[in-house]
């Protein structure tokens, strides 16, 4: 176990998998991201960055602060528009924002004015879903993330960690083929991060959802990953791939473990290049 | 690892607050001068009325003791008086409807365009951009200076007035509208995006409930304007209202009914304002 297969260093184009295209449930080709700085300066944000995530895989990505790694979830998401490239789910090419695509964010974007019944269920109501139905998926997710007891609450009565669990299974609930998570659990404390981290993986296993995962936490990357893609920064651009064939289902004991630490080592590495680039 | 589950629970921080289990309870500062400190009803009603009752003493002082002449400082008693004179007869009804009902109906209509025009203006770019620079310029016009004009354009009648209070009104709340609109955060538009909602549902689905709180507490602030413009447009053209009945008892030197149309005034705000604030429970219960 914990072979390491790393795809070459190519500081170009980024590296397309061989067994990629039609099948990938999500697939970014050379998508470029270029916006006006200061004084008509034109800052690259992402360089032709191409990407495939198979049906059901977790994959995570990290790289430095800057390196654009949650600009290119924007892009995916249709929430900002690429300057060039081409990006598709499940072999339909998308250009803006969509049910098929389901996000958790960073900060806090649970509707305040709803209460946690009634943000799980907006997106299957979006979709024209009956009153029955949607009951029935919430109260399955309520349920999976520990909060039944709490669906009449509003967002501001929960903690940081419950709001996010929320907004895990308002995402899950509109079924999304892809789900796209930008450094989700970055605002928490870290014993809360942990438990999340134990939750998204339990659900994950469940419902074998594909996932495109944005952290800077190198341990995360690797408790939650299939696939970790390092990016550098400025431009960002895809560094390097690592496979991460630890076994499942995985727990925080993994660390420990000398095959987690080896991978660790291999990305602190490709990150430590970076950083001393910069200076 | 086992416990991480009910790390969170809501109820650890005041677990956190309590005192350490063993000591005495001894040193427990006051809270009274805690900078926010929740506030205790009973003491705020203490407050409160010592501060009225402070008002009312120096009046009754100043009054009784024939500090103030009587012509231009009432008493008490003689408001009182008058007060019960003119309850008695019904005309201090027949004038506080009469304004309750141009001050309904200005404050209405210019709220149900500008809370609709103020959430596009702050939704959409092309709307601000085309009546900002117009809004910005005739909301520093000073209202009163307008008056002469409705009179001559629409003469002295109820419209007048009306008109007075939604000139002074709808553009302040145009602009507290839109403002608020525009400083909703943008990744709460972008969650809804992600869920399946349409741009053009936007607005009416997410912008507006997110600015709903911010409304009503603007609803609240220019309501006590809009009591402040009709008396401008009643002291200056009507037959009828508060703001009349105190310039007709200034011309006959009638001090008590001035006093009594301005605690009227005075009393119907203090209704409007606890209005404003159950209404903002009722509607906004997640932003309390």
């Amino acid at each position: 176990m914990g072979d390491v297969i790393e795809a070459p260093s190519v500081p170009r184009a980024g590296t397309v998998r061989p067994e990629a295209g039609r099948s990938a449930a999500l697939s970014v080709s050379n998508v470029s991201l270029v916006y006006a700085g200061g004084r008509g300066r034109e800052v690259v944000a992402l360089d032709r960055v191409s990407l495939d995530v198979s049906p059901n895989e977790f994959c995570v990505i990290v790289g430095p602060s800057g390196c654009g790694k949650s600009s290119l979830l924007y892009l995916i998401a249709g929430l900002n528009e690429a300057t060039s490239g081409q990006m598709a789910v499940n072999g339909v090419s998308v250009h803006e924002p969509g049910p098929d695509r389901g996000m958790v964010f960073q900060g806090y974007t649970l509707f305040p004015w709803l209460t946690v019944r009634q943000n799980i269920e907006y997106g299957p109501k979006r979709q024209g879903m009956s009153a029955a139905e949607r009951s029935g998926i919430v109260d399955r997710y309520l349920a999976e993330i520990g909060l039944t007891q709490f669906a009449e609450h509003y967002p501001a009565m929960l903690s940081g960690g419950m709001r996010q669990r929320v907004a895990i299974a308002r995402a899950l609930a509109n079924d999304p083929g892809v789900l796209l998570m930008d450094e989700p659990f970055g605002a928490l404390d870290s014993q809360t991060r942990a438990t999340m981290q134990k939750l998204l993986l339990r659900i994950w296993e469940q419902h074998k959802k594909t996932v495109l995962f944005v952290t800077h936490d190198i341990d995360e990357a690797l408790l939650l990953g299939d696939r970790v893609v390092v990016m550098s920064a400025r431009p960002g651009r895809i560094k390097a791939e690592l496979s991460i064939a630890l076994p499942r289902p995985r727990s925080m004991d993994l660390a420990l473990e000398p095959d987690f630490i080896a991978l660790k080592r291999r990305i602190l590495d490709l990150l430590r290049d970076e950083i001393d680039e910069e200076h | 690892m086992a416990q991480d589950l009910a790390m969170e629970a809501p109820g650890s921080r005041s677990r956190a607050e309590a005192s350490p289990a063993g000591q005495a309870p001894a040193r427990r500062r006051s809270r009274t001068w805690t900078p926010f400190a929740a506030p205790s009803s009973s003491q705020n009603f203490v407050l409160a009325s010592a501060v009225w009752a402070l008002i009312a003493g120096c009046w009754a002082a100043l009054s009784y003791g024939g500090v103030v002449s009587s012509m231009f400082l009432p008493t008490p008693t003689a408001v009182f008086e008058r007060a019960v004179a003119m309850i008695g007869d019904g005309s201090l009804l027949t004038h506080a409807l009469s304004s309750v009902q141009v001050v309904m109906i200005g404050f209405a209509l210019s709220s149900l365009v500008a809370v609709p025009v103020g959430l596009w203006m702050g939704t959409y770019a092309p709307v601000r951009a085309a009546i900002e620079p117009v809004v910005n310029f005739i909301r520093y016009l000073p209202v009163t200076s307008f008056v002469p004009l409705f009179i001559l354009w629409i003469g002295i009648g109820l419209q007048q007035r009306v008109t007075v209070i939604v000139f002074g009104v709808f553009f302040q709340q145009l602009v507290m509208v839109a403002d608020s609109a525009r400083g909703i955060a943008r990744d709460l538009v972008n969650a809804a995006y992600t869920l399946g909602t349409k741009r053009s549902e936007v607005v009416w689905h997410i912008v507006f409930p997110a600015t709903l709180p911010a409304i009503l507490d603007m609803l609240r602030v220019t309501a006590g304007w809009a009591w402040t413009y009709l008396v401008v447009a009643e002291l200056v053209a009507a037959s009828s209202g508060l703001g009349y009945i105190s310039l007709r008892a200034m011309r006959g030197f009638q001090v008590d009914t001035i006093f009594l149309a301005v605690l009227t005034i005075g009393f119907l705000g203090l209704v409007t304002d606890l209005f404003f604030r159950l209404l903002r429970r009722k509607l906004a219960p997640w932003a309390m």
